[in-house]
This record gives structure tokens, sequence and C-alpha cells, in this order.
């Protein structure tokens, strides 16, 4: 357990001492939201129905540009190799990491949704409603993605094959996501959404960090 | 051990498989074309003119076939993965890989007749259909499968690494395909079914059948057909291939 | 590439001149021992039937030309890579089935720093131990880097400190790692001669100590000694 403090904590300095990297996922989140209106117009009515929507593929695509910075820089400098000769269990440390990215490139887009909600004149309660879906699917976004991103560790390219593996399993995610919010807008609630969520969360916490220790040896084999 | 036990991993290696594949080819292309010349018979010629849809419904006894196929190759595909995982077979590995363009092929088949389905039915010839998105979304997923396969070089490691994409994808088919529904009748979403109007014929089912075993025939001789290439491919420098009469030449 | 590579011993005594060793003769047993080793990378079998023993006290050195299969060597000992064929035994059980029993006794510096850039030596050090399950008596800590010339360098992010100075913070590392068991991977490239020194001197006090090393090296070894294996 310590171990797996001391991993989160690791990698949080490293964020830390590396602000611009952050800082650039989330400015490419913010870039991303403001370019819909300036191609679609600035009516209020259809801005007010594709808000969700477009928050959340804005929080996919940024979710993606960190993605390449999980295991590539510990596997440049030889860490990774240190991490996987570990007497710990390796899914133990991987599932910090997984934890730590989240907190670097998930939670800030969390804090940050309702700010841009705010430009489509989105209701203070659909903005909870974003919030929740975001707190409960961008953990989800960082556990597929860290499947994607051992997979194609040390591959020509990676970056953009990164996101044709991983976009289309970010689907449900998307789906139930944006849907929540949506479905609240309409007056049918969003608990259904939610749950669907939240389930899907706790498959991937169970089953991402087992497939990318094994994408992981294999990738370093 | 039994002796069958034993005989099964002796045709997992790709020395003994090689001579075997090349001798069930031409039965499955013989196979191929007598499902595929019976059953667009039936399509054309047996099967009654739908009362809603017209003539322009016999797309179908392509279109379907090739949905189900490719649905069914990803399993199949996805079960060699994990049985190379499992096992570390070398054979298992390339049957996967022989097996991702044809389920690619069959994707786009359907994708593409459902777009000239479409037209006539919906009057556009794309449709945010359940079943076309779900369609779109397994060939991006195929398309994903080959691309890490050719990224890599060590053929071991592209293996492997396909394994866990195909079998992460197989956990994700059905969450997808039932998100993607949901997404669908909440936004009431149009769905034109041929398979539930109840002037669906028997023989419209049979025609549907027989098209369906003959691109099942199809796929396997293509996939053997490929698997004996990338045998050839990967084992250029052992001794038995260089003694292949093919190869001398 | 031919297939025959054979472990001998260097026609030098096995272990350690008995002026150096606090060794006692019970410990040379073997715990290391490999068999029939073979290697393969992509399509090339780098090297086949491989075999040798280390005891405590015991040191080797495996040399051979670049590409020789020295690193997969290495990778395979410490479990980061399949063998092709044969097997590695530590105390007597294969290194698979151990798993973390093995990686508790094990130190493998391979040929990248292993240190994180944005952090100091210190933390470095620190976090590396805590990713182990193991927490660093700081005094412990400091004393490490001071042996090894790091005074004053501290508390700056490695980024800032030159190759050989990286290649230190990993010196060390193996002080305060604490593992019977090293496998370094040209753990001399990078250094000058006083780190050489250092660390040839480190590794003799290690074996002399009863533990085991392992290492590639393109150069003489300068310390005495030590089988050698050549592929």
């Amino acid at each position: 357990m310590s171990a797996l403090l001391a991993i989160v904590r690791r990698d949080l300095l490293i964020a830390m001492r590396r602000k611009s990297e952050v800082l650039t996922a989330l400015f490419f989140f913010i870039i991303v939201v403001s370019l819909f209106p300036l191609g679609i117009g600035p009516e209020p009515a259809l801005l007010k129905k594709i808000a969700p929507g477009i928050l959340w593929v804005a929080a996919l695509l940024s979710t993606m540009l960190s993605l390449n910075r999980l295991f590539a820089t510990d596997h440049a400098d030889g860490t990774l190799e240190q991490l996987v000769l570990s007497p710990t269990p390796l899914g133990l440390l991987v599932a910090g990491k997984i934890m730590a990215h989240w907190l670097t490139s998930g939670l800030p887009l969390v804090l940050l949704a309702p700010v841009l909600g705010l430009q489509f004149d989105l209701e203070p309660s659909a903005l909870g409603v974003l919030v929740g879906a975001l707190l409960l699917g961008t953990p989800l976004l960082s556990l597929i993605g860290s499947i994607g991103a051992a997979l194609t560790l040390g591959v020509r390219g990676g970056g953009v094959l990164l996101s044709l593996l991983v976009l289309p399993l970010y689907i449900p995610a998307l789906i139930f996501g944006a849907g929540a919010v949506e479905a609240h807008i309409s007056g049918l609630g969003a608990s259904g959404h939610l749950s669907l969520l939240a389930a899907l969360l706790a498959l991937a916490a169970f089953f991402a960090p087992w497939a990318t220790t094994a994408a992981l040896r294999i990738s370093l084999e | 051990m039994n002796n069958r036990f034993i005989n099964w991993f002796r045709f997992a290696s790709p020395q003994s498989f090689y001579p075997l594949a090349g001798k069930m080819i031409p039965w499955f292309w013989g196979l191929t074309a007598i499902f595929g010349v019976v059953g667009l018979w039936i399509s054309f010629f047996v099967a009654p003119t739908d009362a809603v849809q017209g003539e322009g419904y016999r797309i179908i006894f392509i279109h379907v076939p090739a949905s189900w196929m490719s649905m069914f190759i990803y399993l199949v595909m996805a079960a060699w993965a994990g049985l190379g995982l499992a096992l570390n077979t070398r054979l298992s590995g390339m049957m996967a890989q022989a097996l991702a363009p044809t389920g690619a092929l069959m994707a786009f088949i359907s994708l593409w007749t459902g777009a000239f389905w479409g037209k006539p039915m919906w009057g556009t010839w794309w449709v945010w259909d359940a079943r076309l998105t779900s369609e779109l979304i397994l060939f991006f997923l195929y398309i994903g499968f080959i691309a890490l396969q050719a990224a890599i070089d060590d053929a071991r490691r592209a293996d492997k690494a396909g394994a866990i994409l195909a079998l992460v994808g197989v956990v994700n088919v059905p969450i997808i395909y039932f998100s993607v529904k949901w997404w669908n009748t909440l936004h009431q979403g149009a769905s034109v079914s041929v398979m539930k109007s109840p002037s669906m014929a028997q023989t419209m089912l049979w025609g549907m059948l027989i098209m369906a075993l003959c691109f099942w025939m199809y796929s396997i001789a293509v996939a053997l057909m490929r698997v004996r290439a990338i045998i050839l491919e990967r084992e250029t420098h052992t001794e038995w291939v260089k003694e292949l009469p093919e190869v001398k030449q | 590439m031919a297939d025959f590579f054979a472990a001998r011993g260097a026609g030098r005594p096995d272990r350690i001149p008995p002026n150096s060793g606090t060794m006692q003769p019970s410990m040379s047993a073997s715990v290391l021992s490999v068999s029939d080793l073979a290697c393969v990378r992509g399509e090339r079998r780098l090297f086949s039937g491989l075999g040798f023993d280390l005891a405590p006290g015991e040191w080797l050195h495996v040399q051979g030309e670049n590409g020789s299969g020295k690193t997969t060597l290495l990778r395979a000992l410490v479990g980061l890579s399949h063998p092709a064929e044969g097997e590695i035994r530590w105390r007597g059980e294969p290194i698979r089935q151990l798993g973390e029993e093995y990686r508790q006794e094990l130190l493998y510096l391979g040929h990248h720093g292993a240190v994180k850039e944005e952090l100091t030596p210190l933390e470095n050090l620190r976090l590396a131990a805590a990713l182990d399950g193991r927490t660093l008596d700081d005094r412990e800590t400091l004393a490490a880097l001071h042996r090894f010339g790091l005074k004053g360098r501290e508390e700056l992010p490695v980024r800032f400190l030159s190759a050989g100075q990286k290649r230190r913070v990993l010196l060390a590392r193996l002080v305060t790692r604490n593992a019977p068991l090293w496998v370094l991977d040209e753990p001399f490239t990078a250094l000058d001669v006083k780190a050489v020194d250092m660390l040839s001197a480190l590794i003799s006090e290690h074996v002399a100590q009863g533990g085991l090393a392992i290492l590639t090296s393109h150069q003489a070894m300068p310390m005495p000694g030590g089988k050698a294996i050549v592929l």
C-alpha cells in the first residue's frame, strides 16, 4: 500500500516539476471547446443542446493527448524496467500510475468543465450533472487509455496509433457521459446514465490494470 | 496425455499446418462456389418480392451475412488470440493476424451495402441507426488491430500485443453494442428491419443462411491462404521452407 | 554466429582471495544456476546451450562483441524476457515461479540511467526504495550520496547533473538497495577513473560480503577474481 502511495507521489511530483505538459492538455481542452461555437454559429439554443457532447468529445481528445506520457517517459529513462523488477506487484504500481494520471489530467478537466459549461448557457443543475458524469467518466478514460498506452509503448507512430486503438473503446463513456447531461436537460433524469457509468468504471477498475500490466510486460520483452 | 491431444499440437506447428492448409484451401473454395451459386439463385429468383420494399431489399442477402460474419470473425480472432496468449502457440497469433483483414472487409461490405439499402429505404445514404453505427465501430476496432500489428516489427510481440487488444475489444463489443442501441432509442433514430417484418418468407431465411455459409467458406479459404503466406514470411530462414518446391523455384 | 558458446572459468581462482573475504566455506554452494539457456532475438538465435553456476562470493564477467546477446542474457537472468529454452534457478527454484521473492533479492541496472530527471538524487533514491516497499533512513541515504561525490547536489534535480554524476546516483542506489544479486549492464560506461575505482571497490566489497554480481563490460575488469563467460 505504501508503494501505491509512493508511485502516486512520485508521478505527481514529476508532473509538478513539468507543469507545462499538464497545462498544455488543459488549454487544448479549452481551445477545442471554444472552437465549436465558431464553427457552428452563436445560436444559443443549438449550442446549449450540443454543449454536453462538445465538452465530452473535448475531454476525450485532451485525455488522449496526455496518455502518451503515461509510460513513455518511464520507458525512455529505464525506470519502467525498475518498476517491473520491483518486488511490489506490478499491477499495484500500474494502478498508482493510472491514479496519478487521472489526478493530473482528468481531475483538472472535471474542475474546468462547469466554467466552460457556462459559456454554453447550461443551467446550474445541468452543470452539476456534467461534473458528476465527468467525475465518474474521466477515471474510466485513464483506465482504458492505459491499456492502449502500454500496447503502443516504443512503437513507431505510437501517438496516432494510440488514438486509433483507444477512441473506439471510449464510445460507451462518451454516450453515457454526454447522455447523462442531455437526459437531465430533457427532464428524463440522469440517474440511469450515471449508474451505468459507475458500473463501467467498476468493471474497468478491475480489469484495466491487469490488462495494462500484461501489455507492459509484452512491450518490455 | 492421450493421442488425440498430441495430434492437435502437431498441427499447431507452422511446419505441419502449412501443407495441411494447402490441401484444405481448394475444398473451401469449392464450397464457396457451390453455396454462392445456390444462395444467389435463391436470393434473385426464388425469394419473393418484398411487399413493402420491392426488389431493393434483395441486397440483404449480402448485407446480413456480411454483418454476421464481421461479428463472428472478431470472436474467432479473439479466441485464437487468447489461445495464443494462454498456450504460447505460434500458429494462433498467425491465425488471428490472417483473420483480421477478412473481418474488416466483411464490416466494410456490411457498411457499404447498408448504405445502398438505406438510400431507397430511408432516402439517405447514411443513417445513425444503432446497427450501422455498431458496425462502423467494429470496423474501427479491426483497423486498430491491423494497425497495431503492422506497427510492431517483432512478430511475436505483435502477436501478443494484438491478442491483448483483441481480448479487450471482445469485452467491449457487447458494451459498445448496447450503449449504441440505448443511445439510438433515446434519440429516436430510424431503424428499418426486414428481419422483423411479418412478410419475411421462409425462402428469404434460407437464402440468407446459404449466403452466410458461402461467406463462411470464403473467409476460411482466404484466411488459410493468408496464414500460409504469413508462415512463409516468418519462417523464411528455416530449413523446411527452403526445401519447399514453391520456394526453390 | 556459431551455435556453440560455452561457459568457462577464466583460469583464475573462482573465489575472491582469502585476504579480502569474510566468506564462509558453507556459502560456496551455488545459489544461481543457469542450464542449457538459449535466447532468440527476432528470428536470430543469439546463443544456446549456455550454462553456469554462481555461488555467494562469486562474480561473473559476461564478455562478447556488440550484438552477441550480452544484454539479452542479462534481461533473461532478471526475468524481463523469456529465454527460448533452458532454465534459470535461484536457490533451487525456477525464477518464474519465485516471482516477487526473486525480485526482492535482485538489483538490475540496465543501459539507461533509471533515474528520473525531474527528481533530485535524494528523492530518486527514496522513491525507488519506497516503490520496493521499503523506507530509507535519511542519514544512510545522504551518506551513500556523499560517498560517491554528490555532496551539495542532493537537492538538485538530476536534469542538472552530468552523465557521470547520474551514474553515480545509481552507485548510491547499489549501496542503499541491499540486494544479494547484482546484475549490471555496462556499469563502467560514462564513469571517470575515480568513479571506476569506486565502483570496482564497491563490487569487490559486495562480493566479499557474500553477494553475487553479474556484469557486462568491454574492458578488462579492474577487479580481481571472478568467473568469465564469452558469448
